[in-house]
């Protein structure tokens, strides 16, 4: 699987490099700087990007931009965005073309290779990757409002968990109950928020997120 | 015709206003201007002392009140000079003291005093003039009506007019039009006349508005470097016992795992998995310093895309309006967020609303904010309070606040903050 990655800091540029290796993914470039990971995204069709939101030169949200045009180039570009700060704010942005494939993370959570490594598979693989901080914020906003359509706290679990994009199969072994458990409460979830029932997984996520970024 | 008489109903309006000010002067002005001058030829007998700040209140008082009439009558803008009184100033009778001698010593004191000498003569005169050139042509217009007839025998002057029969009567009618036409043209500009008189005398000279100018930056500057201190003796505790902390024990344990990896690579691991773990709060520690220092957001988005994120992340739902063509400087847009962020914070906790509006807007030089909630009011700018926080942050910057809430609510924080976009 081919990547191309953007981030300035060499150390951390550098640590992803020898990590996404370790994990047999092919670096096609790491670049440093935004009009350089423009051009590679154009020029060298990745399988996925993982880009870093702040980038030189202007050392703004340049990574982010550098990535939401070349998705609305290629619509449906894999995109592992990484920051030190989630907003909602990007993550809608990121969201907004539905077209799924898209990651949001924080940067911590390359100090758990394995969970990383799932994370940007499963966006490389046109799901998504939602970071539980993000996912969090808008369960507090949702919960002074509504109770959430009555969900029990079983629910809510594999909700969250379901909206940072995981599988049946990974929300099944980290809360350690069966795949077809974890069926069960996502179909009485969807029941619940009245949500249209849906056997792709990214739509399932996506119309998730959708619910719970509404209000 | 609608002009025309658009132009005389404002006329009309200028004499009962001139009416309104000539008694002020008479009563207000005249009144004010004994009391404080018997007041303070008292002084050495003490009693002036207790009863000079009271009168010198009272006279500001009035003083004030022709200044909000000047602009709202004639937009004639009057800057208001008082120096502010410390607010420590002792109690009791030494307060009052000192309270004396602080108002004796300003300069716009004495100034009031000269202006209410001005505002009974001249300024009486002016605003009773506008009054008159509308109310003397009523006579003239009774004169002709018939009221002549009391005068057949006993010549009356109406103006330079004799009247004493029906002829002379119209006469009299015809000069009370002529004064009354005059009244149209002028009555306004007399009471304009008049403010201007008092601007003459109550407005500060150019040095004296300039010592103004340098208490208040005096004051601003104070408060701006206490507020950077304390900001960094807080960012300097956070890291002592946040980050620094975790970092020390994160370097102790990698230190015993080296010890210990061959002896014991169970406890190895675990200790490990807790130097991770102190390395990820670590980094939780500084994500949220960062953000109370700047927040990434603004950095990276500017003030329209930060309050968004802020918004976001209310508990209440919050809807953001911005129109902003540029960017504000990074000091200004800093100052901004930090005063909407307070603001919102408050309007969360406190007002128990559950809608906000934010309102961004660049119009006259100035950024403009409001924060409204639909909560309950009530919120007042007191000391310690937050909004008294935002009040001293806009401070620097030459920003002001202010606050409408009555009980009941809406609340709503209205900002300005003068600078240009780029």
């Amino acid at each position: 699987m081919r990547v191309v990655l953007a981030e300035d800091l060499f150390l951390l540029r550098d640590g992803l490099v020898r990590m996404l290796e370790a994990y047999d993914f092919e670096i096609a470039a790491a670049v440093e700087t935004g009009p350089e990971l423009t051009r590679a995204l154009a020029e060298l069709e990745p399988d996925v990007a993982v880009v870093d939101v702040r980038l030189p030169p202007s050392h703004s949200d340049e990574g982010l931009q550098c990535a939401l045009a070349a998705r609305r180039a290629r619509p449906g570009l894999p995109v592992l965005v990484l920051s030190q700060h989630v907003e909602q704010l990007y993550a809608r942005e990121l969201l907004a073309d539905g077209n799924g494939g898209i990651g949001y993370l924080l940067k911590d959570r390359v100090f758990d290779a394995d969970q990383f490594i799932d994370a940007v598979r499963r966006v490389a693989a046109g799901g998504t990757a939602m970071d539980p901080q993000v996912i969090s914020q808008l369960l507090t906003r949702r919960s002074q409002d509504k109770p959430m359509g009555g969900l029990t706290p079983r629910e809510r679990e594999v909700m969250e968990l379901m909206a940072q994009g995981r599988s049946n199969a990974a929300i099944a072994s980290q809360m350690v109950i069966t795949e077809r458990a974890v069926a069960k409460h996502t179909s009485n979830i969807f029941g619940k928020l009245s949500l249209p029932p849906s056997d792709d997984d990214n739509r399932r996520v996506l119309a998730v997120l959708a619910y719970l970024d509404r209000g | 015709m609608d002009a025309k008489r658009g132009r005389i109903g404002s006329a009309l309006l200028a004499a009962g206003r001139g009416l309104v000010l000539s008694f002020a002067a008479i009563a207000g002005s005249c009144t004010l201007f004994v009391l404080a001058l018997v007041s303070i030829v008292m002084i050495p007998l003490g009693i002036g002392l207790v009863t000079t700040p009271y009168i010198l209140q009272a006279v500001r008082k009035h003083a004030n009140q022709r200044r909000l009439l000047a602009v709202t009558w004639s937009d004639v803008r009057i800057p208001v000079p008082y120096r502010p009184l410390p607010k420590d100033v002792r109690s009791g009778f030494t307060g009052q003291v000192e309270r004396t001698t602080l108002m004796l010593k300003d300069p716009a004191t004495w100034r009031d005093m000269r202006w209410m000498v001005v505002d009974m003569t001249a300024g009486y005169v002016v605003a009773v003039l506008a009054a008159a050139l509308m109310v003397y042509p009523v006579e003239g217009f009774v004169l002709a009506a018939g009221l002549w007839r009391v005068f057949r025998d006993d010549q009356y002057w109406y103006g330079f007019v004799p009247v004493d029969s029906q002829a002379t009567g119209l006469a009299a009618a015809a000069l009370g039009a002529a004064v009354f036409a005059l009244g149209v043209l002028v009555s306004e500009r007399l009471l304009r006349a008049h403010f201007v008189l008092a601007r003459s005398v109550l407005a500060p000279t150019q040095e004296q508005e300039l010592a103004l100018r340098i208490d208040r930056l005096t004051e601003t500057r104070h408060e701006a470097v206490d507020t950077a201190a304390s900001e960094l003796r807080r960012i300097e505790r956070d890291l002592h016992d946040g980050a620094q902390a975790r970092l020390v024990a994160m370097g102790m344990n990698l230190g015993t795992v080296e010890a210990l990896i061959e002896k014991d690579p169970a406890q190895a691991k675990q200790l490990l998995a807790m130097a991770r773990e102190s390395s990820a709060e670590a980094l939780t520690e500084l994500r949220d310093l960062v953000r109370g220092i700047h927040p990434p957001v603004l950095a990276e988005r500017g003030l329209g895309d930060a309050v968004k994120a802020l918004a976001l992340r209310l508990p209440i739902p919050c809807d953001v309006d911005v129109e902003l063509t540029g960017r504000a400087d990074a000091p200004v847009e800093s100052a901004a967020y930090f005063a909407v962020s307070e603001a919102l914070t408050n309007a969360a906790k406190h007002s128990g609303a559950d809608r906000i509006w934010v309102d961004l807007r660049h119009g006259e030089g100035a950024l403009k904010v409001s924060v409204t909630d639909n909560g309950r009011g009530g919120a007042s700018v007191g000391a310690g309070s937050g909004l008294s926080g935002i009040e001293r942050r806009l401070g620097t910057f030459d920003g002001i606040m202010a606050v409408s809430s009555p009980a009941g609510g809406p609340t709503m924080v209205t900002m300005e903050i003068p600078c240009e976009l780029s």
